[in-house]
């Protein structure tokens, strides 16, 4: 259950920021800067577009149905210099 | 708004007092927001009303030119570069004065030019002369008494001239000639006196100037001796024909010594006199350059002003003139308007007073130096209809996000990123340099562009986890080796073998990579059979997302200009199809992603298959969900039943709306039994609005203050611009054939570019894919090799020229051409895939009478 709640904690992290800096943000620029409309328009295709592009990604890492196939020397190397 | 629609415009007529023209002429050039109609088309150019002012104008520039060129030739004289724009309308009479001032300089620069001419003539002249004289002072001796010189040392070589009496004295002719001249001048002497003349040259080391061309020449003394004067007479012609000049030599030797003398004292004269003359030249020559921009600016904006006001239609008192406006700037127009009229002394005030039109008006997008790159390139593929949604603020983070999606490298997003920021961060000074490099001053022009193409670039490439084809690993990788597979891998001898792991013991109880791809994969030898399905799922989500925003787009442009009709016959049903069908994909894609994972993943359907089985309505081998086959079926038939819906409903509406005044309750005919004056009552809605809603005249819209958008202030509005007439509408040509033919092109269009646009979309993985190989291509061969030597000696002599080699290719072929066509790409995918759902494109830009082009450019012709 600890991977489900890993997953479920960097999915929540992620949407935040993103919802942050696509509607909170726009929402709290002052109304007189010059190019607010223009601002408000970027910083939300920018948060949706970003956060789409890395929802794919994580999603399609969540259950793999084929695994790496490594050369023997680099396995060998992965087990000496990341899992010990 | 002006920021996703383009500025709404009007058309006003301009009346200005004849004297006030010229300055209030000259202040909307100032501030740029007029565009002026021409209302004398048919007459010719050379008929217009200030013809002559324009022609003083192009003399005083031609002037300007001479005067430009002679300082060009004094390459020591500096022309300013920068002259501040002083932002203020010459005056009429500036144009008099400065056309007197250009013609005394035009006229002292000429005489200067001629005098120089003939002294340095005469110079010429002067110093042939002398090495005329110094040459032949050595074949006189060598020749000695044979001219009975009493000079002459050697009294051996004396002919008593008693002695012989019938020897005719030998002639001589002296002078210069050009050195490659030469061979061919004693040939022909020879050939043609046969052979009874005597030439002797000799070279004069130092190149003489040529007047005229100013060119360097080699030329040398010759002295031909001949006897008789026929002889004489044919040398003296050959000579001329060659274009030599000829000089007079004194045979005797104190003679010619005088007249070297006297000839190197006038030649030290002649020089002081030239020197004198040179450098007057140079003090008005300097003196001119530096006004010479601030000349060619006023200048070019006293003609322009000319040219515009010819297209003025002139009467006794005043002068007239249709432009276009942007509204919300008429005050600032007002404002120069006024200036104007108070500067040139006139008391009477010049009128603006809107004309009622139903022409399109120019399409006027208001950029600042951000925005106008993007626009640029929005126009080049068709420049926005009148008020349609504009794409440019979408087309700022879409287009450099779908150029990153194809690019996809921290490494070179970083490159690209810090170039444009270096070419942001000295905008200034690059914009005061006036470079005329196109190349450079196209990518100066995207400073903005490329910046934000560099920094997403960075960010999928952080995603992509691609740093010049490494990855980084920073949160440990998912996939771990289980311990009994590790137990065995010393015992594989042979290297070349893989081993495959199983996310059943490998990735187990795992949460993914958090940010971006497992570092892994990048060693892993299959990565390619997980990276690919991947990117293609990942480039149909995105596609199908761009598109359907660009249906929704459509939709903000339907209710703008109210057509409700549009909405439920083209909008829904694009909707349904779109979302529908490949909506669905999107879903099914998504789904798999949850659904499946290694316990189940035998059975786990492949999509592709899936979706073209769906089409055939054939019952799926593997279920992705339970329910499947009915879904798909309902989904399939509402998809086909919304193509007659584009197909008909539109057409059919149209034809029934034109069909029925005889029933005679349509609003319209309401409207025209209310009054029979030809301007109508206006009802609340006028039978324009009708006319506009179903489509009869096309996409002209009544110019007049918005009424259209929300924020109309009077309800009376509606009327006040939209006097067609109101009886004569009817008779408006209704084409049910070319309505039903555009209506059947525009539904195949959008249902098959459904398809062929989602499939394009796949360039997205294309693309990126290309990138990534090359990338590993170019470390693999070039890099690792320098980096493959175990010892420091011979490692550090190679590593440096090969990581040369690896930057420059990097640079070449993964920065320049993969950006190059990526931007290329991407542009496409906007252009077609994109503005198909919902832009038309036809408007015509907005051309302001201003004179911010000629300040920025004021040494360009």
């Amino acid at each position: 259950m600890g991977a489900a709640f890993a997953t479920f904690c960097i999915w929540i992290l992620m949407t935040v920021f993103w919802a942050l800096i696509g509607v909170a943000v726009p929402l709290i620029i002052p109304e007189k800067i010059e190019n607010r409309r223009l601002i408000q328009t970027m910083l939300l295709l920018t948060s949706v577009s970003c956060y789409t592009f890395w929802l794919c990604i994580f999603l399609m890492q969540l259950n793999p149905l084929i695994g790496p196939e490594l050369e023997i020397r680099t396995a060998q190397a992965i087990v000496e210099e990341w899992q010990s | 708004m002006a920021l996703f629609r383009c500025e709404e415009m009007a058309l006003y007529q301009l009346f200005l007092q004849s004297e006030a023209a010229y300055n209030c002429v000259g202040e909307m050039g100032e501030i740029g927001l007029v565009q002026f109609r021409d209302m004398n088309p048919d007459v010719n150019a050379f008929q217009r009303k200030f013809v002559n002012e324009v022609r003083r104008c192009e003399e005083m520039e031609r002037k300007l030119r001479f005067i430009e060129k002679e300082v060009k030739k004094e390459a020591h004289i500096n022309i300013p570069n920068n002259v501040p724009d002083l932002k203020q309308v010459p005056a009429a009479r500036e144009m008099n004065e400065l056309d007197n001032q250009l013609e005394k300089l035009e006229n002292e620069l000429r005489e200067l030019l001629s005098n120089q001419e003939q002294l340095q003539k005469n110079f010429l002249e002067l110093t042939e002369l002398k090495q005329v004289l110094l040459r032949t002072s050595i074949f006189f001796q060598e020749g000695g008494g044979h001219f009975g010189a009493p000079g002459g040392t050697d009294p051996e070589y004396q002919i008593a001239p008693s002695e012989d009496p019938g020897a005719s004295k030998l002639g001589v002719v002296a002078g210069v000639i050009k050195r490659e001249l030469l061979g061919a001048f004693e040939r022909v002497l020879w050939r043609v006196c046969r052979g009874n003349v005597f030439l002797k040259h000799a070279d004069i080391e130092e190149p003489l100037t040529d007047p005229t061309t100013g060119d360097s020449l080699l030329k040398c003394v010759f002295i031909v001796f001949f006897q008789g004067e026929q002889l004489g007479n044919r040398v003296k012609k050959i000579c001329e024909g060659f274009r030599a000049t000829l000089y007079p030599c004194p045979e005797q030797t104190a003679e010619r010594r005088e007249m070297l003398k006297g000839v190197e004292a006038r030649i030290a004269d002649l020089q002081v006199v030239l020197d004198q003359t040179l450098s007057h030249r140079t003090r008005v020559l300097e003196s001119a350059a530096a006004n010479l921009p601030l000349w060619f600016v006023k200048v070019r904006k006293i003609k322009s002003i000319y040219h515009t006001l010819n297209l003025f239609q002139v009467s006794q008192k005043y002068l007239q003139v249709q432009c276009w406006i942007p509204i919300t700037d008429i005050p600032k127009i007002q404002a120069a308007l006024d200036k104007g009229t108070s500067d040139a002394g006139s008391s009477v005030p010049s009128v603006l007073s809107q004309v009622p039109t139903k022409e399109q008006p120019p399409t006027f997008n208001r950029t600042n130096k951000f925005t106008e790159g993007f626009q640029t390139i929005i126009d080049a593929y068709g420049v926005s209809s009148y008020r349609e949604m504009n794409p440019m603020p979408f087309t700022v983070i879409t287009f450099p996000f779908l150029f990153a999606v194809m690019f996809g490298d921290c490494g070179h997003g970083l490159i690209m990123a810090l170039f444009a920021g270096l070419l942001i961060w000295k905008e200034k000074d690059i914009i005061a340099a006036k470079s005329k490099n196109e190349i450079f001053m196209m990518f100066f022009g995207g400073r903005y562009l490329i910046f934000l193409m560099g920094v997403f670039s960075i960010y999928t490439g952080i995603l992509y986890n691609d740093l010049f084809s490494k990855s980084m690993n920073i949160f440990g990788s998912q996939w771990a080796i289980p311990q009994d597979v590790a137990k065995t891998l010393a015992g594989y001898s042979d290297n070349t073998d893989t081993v495959e792991l199983d996310p059943k013991d490998s990735f187990k109880d795992k949460a993914p990579y958090p940010f971006g791809l497992d570092p892994i994969w990048q060693v892993a030898d299959n990565k390619l059979d997980f990276l690919n399905s991947f990117k293609m799922k990942l480039s149909v989500i995105l596609g199908v997302m761009h598109m359907l925003f660009g249906v929704v787009l459509s939709l903000l442009n339907h209710t703008y200009f109210r057509k409700p009709l549009n909405v439920i016959a083209e909008f829904i049903p694009q909707v349904l199809f779109l979302g529908g069908l490949f909506g669905y994909l999107v879903f099914m894609i998504i789904y798999k992603w949850f659904a499946f994972d290694y316990t189940n993943s035998a059975s786990a359907p492949q999509l592709l298959i899936t979706f073209t089985d769906m089409f055939m309505l054939s019952a799926p081998d593997d279920e992705l969900y339970s329910g499947q086959y009915t879904v798909q079926v309902i989904i399939l038939l509402v998809g086909v039943a919304c193509v007659p819906w584009m197909l008909f409903v539109k057409p059919t509406v149209l034809y029934m709306r034109h069909r029925n005044p005889a029933a005679g309750l349509t609003f319209k005919n309401l409207n025209n039994l209310a009054g029979d004056d030809g301007e109508g009552t206006e009802g609340l809605i006028s039978n324009d609005e009708l006319d506009r809603e179903n489509g009869i005249g096309g996409d002209d819209h009544v110019i007049s203050p918005d009424t259209h958008g929300a924020h109309s202030s009077n309800g009376n509005a509606p009327g006040a611009g939209g006097h067609g007439g109101g009886h004569g509408d009817d008779d408006e040509e209704f084409d049910f054939g070319q309505i039903m033919i555009l209506q059947a092109i525009h539904t195949i269009e959008f249902c098959l570019g459904c398809i062929s646009h989602t499939a394009s979309y796949l360039r997205l993985w294309a693309l990126s894919l290309a990138h990534a190989e090359l990338s590993e291509v170019l470390w693999s061969m070039v890099m690792s090799i320098g980096l493959s030597y175990d010892s420091v000696f011979p490692g550090i002599l190679i590593l440096p020229p090969i990581f040369a080699a690896w930057a420059v290719l990097t640079l070449a072929i993964l920065l320049l051409m993969e950006g190059l066509s990526a931007f290329l790409h991407a542009l496409r995918l906007h252009w077609v895939e994109f503005q198909s759902k919902f832009y038309h494109g036809e408007g015509h830009l907005f051309t302001p009478f201003s004179f911010k082009h000629i300040v920025e450019n004021p040494l360009e012709d």
